[in-house]
């Protein structure tokens, strides 16, 4: 199950006039793939992200989800299609502070219909498989920050979803605990055969990606794989991109 | 209520705080009630404890209502309404407030004058004798056989029967004759008496009766707005109950308006996950009315324990309706209360949850 953006176009109201977000953006990920879109701040990555998890609808273009075109769908549709085939890693954790960790991923089948203890077993692999079985019973405020963004992670995989939606996930952590989840998100999504998109402004967390896409003043150009066939580092922004950054230190 | 039931165990401190304000505020309600029903009880026992459906009273002058006070009827109004078809039976009833005396006792009591065998009186009445409340008997300190003097008309104390009460004295129970030797106003002339107490079957044309007996016929409970302390404390007392229930709605509904506000990050975050509107707006109603059971039913469980303690001089009465009554209404307002501030989750933005748009 792949995620379909198909010129895709954006514009926010801006004083008398209409600010473009997004202009004609096309973007196919495939199903156990995972594309990075790396831009600058204010290039257009979250509102892609928002359109592409149905929260917001774009002035035209169509977005197919698993299969699903949701143009056509109302609210209730889409939220029914953000429970069962959409999982959305947030920039920050947004972990509901009277959950513990277990009932953060079990609220998201209750949301579905299902009776939470139907799925503690699933619940608490997930948890096994981002290493916090024993932080389980914890709430966030006893989580550290690493902590908190891997159950943000397992909650998004709860309900099994076609297709992940990754807004900064590294934000809050420091460089180790953010590559520690970026290769968390990786071999989750080749081992689960997710299409993942990963939204970035830090090239250094390109490496995870099997394509790379530039998204500058809400226009989206495929830069290629980020990796050659050795696995070696491949990608390198385009001059473009280099002009809308500031960012000297980015590898990839 | 997955979520509802954690964030109450969560945010314990706010939640029993409210809930501490339900309590108190049911607690009032249900002490106000009892004694607003005790009170009723004390003015009205009398005439709601009579064997008759409606009351016949003097037609007021034009642009008056009726009252007992001053309302008059005759001999040939009763024989009248008697006559009548569907009136099974018309009984003459005086009502008046006097002076008891027995011994060195003396109480203020209803004297009501009633005939022989009318079945108003909780036992027998016959010239000469008077039937005891409970409550005139206790403070005129009589007995049966007992001599007292209403209004320096002396009688002998025949039984003492029943708890009826009005206008807040105990009533003792006396033949009409004697009532109206008795009554304010000294000897009346000819046979008179305050209202007709009318016992109807099917078929009663009740308006045509009141057109030619020249009276104003009310059913036993419109009746009782004719006693014009009952009108004036009830009113009172009924509207310091409705300002506690409105009271008790908008602290509820400010609360959880407070509450919505707090929560709104989460809310987003459980709209972008994929929940429905009408799934979070029954998680939110539910958890406003965990908490409103939860108060009310401590509350009026104290006010029951509370009213246990009452001693018999209070006017309180703790029946379901005064209990049981209050707390329902409660609960339903401050769920409507709670309702209308929960509906701000319909607004809330999922995109919020994104962060702000780049």
């Amino acid at each position: 199950m792949s995620l379909d953006l198909d010129e895709i176009t954006l514009t926010y109201p801006d004083g008398d006039g209409r600010i473009t977000a997004l202009d004609r953006v096309t973007l196919h990920v495939p199903a156990g793939t995972c594309t990075a879109v790396v831009g600058p701040s204010g290039s257009g990555k979250s509102s892609l992200l928002a359109v592409a998890a149905t929260l917001v609808t774009p002035d035209s273009g169509t977005v197919t989800v698993g299969g699903t075109p949701t143009d056509s769908i109302g609210p209730a549709e889409r939220a029914e299609l953000r429970r069962r085939s959409l999982g959305i890693v947030f920039q920050q954790p947004n972990l509901l502070p009277s959950l513990t960790a277990l009932e953060q991923l079990q609220v998201m089948a209750h949301l579905d219909g299902r009776k939470p203890r139907e799925v503690r077993e699933r619940a608490g692999e997930l948890l096994a498989a981002v290493g916090l079985t024993d932080q389980a019973r914890r709430r966030p405020h006893q989580l550290s920050g690493g902590q908190r963004q891997r159950v943000n992670i397992a909650r998004a995989l709860m309900n099994e979803p076609s297709v992940l939606l990754v807004d900064e996930p590294t934000s809050a952590l420091d460089h180790e605990r953010g590559a520690a989840v970026l290769d968390l998100l990786a071999r989750l999504t080749r081992q689960r055969g997710t299409a993942t998109v990963l939204v970035t402004h830090d090239r250094a967390h390109l490496a995870v990606a099997d394509e790379v896409c530039e998204m500058v003043d809400g226009r989206l150009t495929t830069a290629g794989p980020s990796r050659d066939t050795a696995g070696g580092a491949r990608y390198t922004p385009t001059p473009e991109l280099d002009s809308a950054t500031d960012n000297s230190s980015a590898t990839c | 209520m997955f979520v509802a039931w954690r964030d109450l165990r969560f945010a314990k401190g706010r939640f029993a705080l409210m809930g501490s304000v339900i309590v108190l505020i049911t607690l009032l309600v249900g002490l106000l009630s009892g004694l607003t029903a005790g009170l009723a009880r004390d003015n009205t026992s009398a005439l709601t404890g009579l064997s008759a459906d409606h009351l016949a009273f003097a037609r007021p002058p034009d642009g008056q209502a009726v009252s007992f006070t001053g309302s008059t009827v005759g001999a040939e109004q009763w024989r009248a309404l008697g006559a009548r078809p569907g009136v099974d039976s018309a009984q003459p009833l005086g009502i008046s407030t006097v002076n008891a005396e027995a011994g060195r006792h003396t109480a203020a009591v209803s004297a009501f004058g009633v005939r022989p065998r009318s079945g108003l009186a909780p036992d027998t009445t016959a010239p000469g004798t008077a039937v005891l409340s409970q409550q005139a008997a206790d403070d005129l300190g009589a007995r049966p056989g007992d001599r007292i003097a209403l209004s320096g008309t002396s009688l002998t104390v025949s039984a003492v029967a029943g708890d009826a009460s009005y206008s807040h004295t105990p009533v003792v129970w006396i033949d009409l004759g004697d009532w109206q030797s008795v009554a304010p106003g000294g000897q009346r002339s000819g046979e008179q008496a305050t209202v007709i107490a009318l016992c109807t079957g099917d078929g009663a044309d009740l308006g045509g009766a009141d057109r030619a007996a020249g009276t104003e016929t009310r059913t036993v409970d419109g009746a009782l707005e004719a006693i014009g302390s009952y009108q004036a404390e009830d009113g009172s007392l009924q509207l310091m109950r409705g300002f506690l229930f409105v009271i008790s709605a908008m602290v509820i509904g400010a609360f959880f308006t407070v509450w919505t506000i707090q929560r709104s990050g989460d809310i987003a975050v459980l709209k972008a996950l994929g929940s429905s509107t009408p799934y979070l707006l029954k998680d939110a109603l539910g958890q406003a009315v965990v908490m409103l059971v939860g108060g009310t039913v401590l509350g009026t469980a104290l006010a029951a324990l509370i009213a246990v303690f009452v001693p018999d001089s209070v006017p309180f009465v703790m029946e379901p309706l005064t209990t049981l009554g209050p707390a329902a209404v409660m609960t339903v307002l401050g769920a409507a209360g709670a309702a209308l501030s929960i509906r701000r989750i319909t607004a809330v933005d999922p995109l919020t949850a994104l962060g702000s748009a780049r």
